[in-house]
């Protein structure tokens, strides 16, 4: 079931260098929260830490502690393949599987990860999680296709299914209408509305309508220069964020985009 | 609303910015012909009795005509293009002809050896002046040797490459990188030498095809890594980051979506390797011996080989006299080899078409 999410004081890494310093957020569970700001300054990075992702790079470290309904995902112990079950996640580039069917897709969370379950159970969960993404009606009738010859909104519903056939408890997403049309955009931000009843949700965009429209609170990332880490600016309702900002350069980079 | 295009007016007499003067289409054949009718003009002319002079000259005559006639009308950009162009065909050219030459020339001086008891014959008690014979023993041994080495090469190259891919960092990694690609340059003959000084030698033991088959497994690995390690490199990263999201642990991931996903590419590498060796005959000759009667058992007695068969044949092993009915067999022998290569490689390709992703 939806989970909270407290960090606090966040230090993040690529090597020696500093992409992100001092992240604190507090995210309730079953809501949704947009991360914006300019590229760069480490929105990418700061969601991936929130399901060790962050660490599969090359040199990529932490400092600090995200707990998940109280638990430090840091902690000593703590297995990085079982809080990305917890913690699912969906890519700015639609990736599904090439050799696997859109059926396979769906389950391969299960399959690759050789959890045994019958016929039976795998159908439920395929219909169940394309029902979820939104992409039952377009494809029950080639399930059996592979999932690389839908289109790239399809295709990104196809991840979300795939996402959410796991039963994670929350759910992160990094731009995932960047690459898409109006129309599956639409499909996903109402998918978005309906996911939040189950999951707790955090998704990076670029669009501010967007973040407006799907997001209860809003965290503004920047940096001060190249080079510089990225820091969170300012975190609130999102409403807040976007008619009365405390600071200045959130007020900016809200009003550039918009004026 | 319908809209129509507004036809820029064609003024007569007034040319286009972008339309420019171009030597007609049959500009290259004409030249051509020019400078091969020039060329042996020339050639009666001052009595060469050759015919590569006369080729060379044709050859200079067309490149220089065409790119003098294209700077006349076309510029100095396109005549650079003519130029450019002819030369890559040239050098194209240069680089194919010596192959269709050779693999034709094989294929005429071994086709005449073929029939259905060159294939199914040794050479058991066929003498250099005697007719029939075949290289049934030969094909068996090198079937046998090339597999054996397949068995163990490509198992150890391709967990190295997935090493190399999927685990290798820091200095360890170099460091295998580094004498994979110093076995690469390894020359046969010196692996022959290590099995021979390690294993014939160090045993006691006589040749036999199952040592030839680790020389040339040998030679094989570190083909087998470097190509592997290409093919996995292409498996794009977001595949194996979807599916630790899906919380999918890293060896299941390697096995269940980055295997699969390089399946075609692997398969490609694997018999590009096996071919490579295929023909492989100096760590052979210390190793494996030949044998003129058919030997089925790859571990023990010496066992014959293509490669071998066409050297001894020519003479080369005993220094018996050769007859053309000897050399016509050798040349049987080296097209067997050329077409069992082919195949590999056809299979390889059809194989990887099979195992390639599908998206309809
Ligand atoms: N794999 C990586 N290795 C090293 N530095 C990286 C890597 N990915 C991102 N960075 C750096 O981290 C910073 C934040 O990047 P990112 O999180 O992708 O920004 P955003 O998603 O906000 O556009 C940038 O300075 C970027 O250059
Ligand atoms: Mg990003």
């Amino acid at each position: 079931m939806a989970k909270s999410i407290d960090v606090d004081n966040l230090n993040v890494y690529y090597g020696d260098f500093l992409a992100v310093e001092g992240a604190s957020i507090n995210i309730a569970p079953r809501t949704v929260t947009a991360f914006i700001g300019p590229s760069g300054c480490g929105k990418s990075t700061f969601l991936r830490t929130l399901n060790r992702m962050h660490e599969v790079i090359p040199g990529g470290r932490v400092e600090g502690k995200v707990l998940l309904d109280g638990e430090d995902l840091y902690g000593p112990g703590v297995d990085p393949v079982n809080v990305r079950r917890t913690v699912g996640m969906v890519f700015q580039k639609a990736n599904p599987f090439p050799t696997m069917s859109i059926y396979d897709n769906v389950i391969a969370g299960y399959k690759i990860a050789g959890s045994r379950k019958n016929k039976r159970e795998f159908d439920d969960i395929v219909e169940r999680s394309l029902k979820g993404a939104n992409l039952w009606e377009e494809v029950k009738s080639r399930l059996q296709r592979p999932g690389a010859g839908l289109s790239g909104g399809q295709q990104q519903r196809l991840c979300i299914a795939r996402a959410i056939a796991v039963e994670p408890s929350v759910l992160l997403m990094d731009e995932p209408c960047s690459a898409l049309d109006p129309i599956s955009t639409l499909a996903i931000e109402d998918l978005i509305s309906e996911l939040k009843v189950n999951y707790t949700i955090v998704i990076v965009t670029h669009n501010m309508q967007q973040a407006a429209r799907v997001s209860d609170r809003t965290a503004f990332f920047n940096l001060a220069g190249v080079g510089q880490p990225g820091r969170m600016i300012e975190y609130d309702e999102t409403a807040k964020i976007f008619s009365n900002p405390t600071q200045k350069a959130t007020e900016d980079y809200i009003s550039g985009r918009f004026g | 609303m319908s809209t129509t295009i507004a036809q820029r007016p064609q003024l007569s007499g007034q040319p286009s910015d972008l339309v420019g003067a171009r030597l007609p289409r049959w500009a290259p054949i004409a030249v051509g012909a020019l400078a091969v009718a020039l060329a042996l003009g020339i050639r009666f002319a001052l009595g060469w009795t050759g015919w590569g002079t006369a080729f060379f000259t044709a050859a200079a005559l067309f490149v220089i005509i065409l790119t003098g006639w294209s700077f006349s009308v076309e510029g100095v950009r396109r005549a650079k293009d003519r130029l450019a162009s002819t030369l890559i065909y040239a050098c194209f050219v240069a680089a194919v002809v010596p192959l269709v030459l050779i693999l034709s020339y094989i294929a005429i001086r071994g086709i005449p050896a073929f029939s259905v008891d060159f294939f199914s014959h040794s050479m058991n008690g066929v003498t250099s002046r005697r007719e029939g014979g075949g290289l049934y023993h030969a094909l068996i041994g090198t079937l046998e040797i090339v597999a054996i080495a397949a068995v163990i090469a490509l198992p150890i190259g391709i967990f190295t490459a997935i090493y190399l891919v999927e685990y290798g960092r820091g200095k360890f990694a170099k460091a295998v990188t580094f004498f994979v690609d110093v076995m690469t340059g390894v020359p046969s003959i010196v692996a022959g030498l290590f099995v021979y000084t390690f294993l014939l030698l160090g045993f006691g033991a006589r040749p036999f095809g199952a040592a030839g088959a680790i020389a040339l497994a040998i030679l094989m690995v570190p083909v087998a890594v470097r190509s592997s390690e290409e093919m996995l490199k292409l498996v794009p990263r977001d595949l194996r980051e979807a599916s630790y999201a899906l919380g999918v642990p890293k060896w299941r991931t390697i096995l269940k979506v980055v295997l699969p996903t390089a399946l075609s590419g692997l398969i490609t590498s694997a018999l590009l390797a096996v071919a490579r060796v295929a023909g492989e005959t100096a760590p052979l000759i210390l190793l494996t011996g030949y044998a003129s009667s058919i030997n089925f058992n790859p571990f023990s007695g010496d066992q014959a080989t293509l490669p071998m068969m066409v050297w001894d044949q020519l003479g080369k092993r005993s220094g018996t006299g050769t007859s053309d009915l000897t050399e016509a067999r050798a040349w049987g022998a080296a097209l067997t080899l050329v077409l069992l290569v082919l195949i590999l490689n056809i299979v390889a390709r059809l194989l990887a078409r099979l195992a390639q992703p599908k998206t309809k």
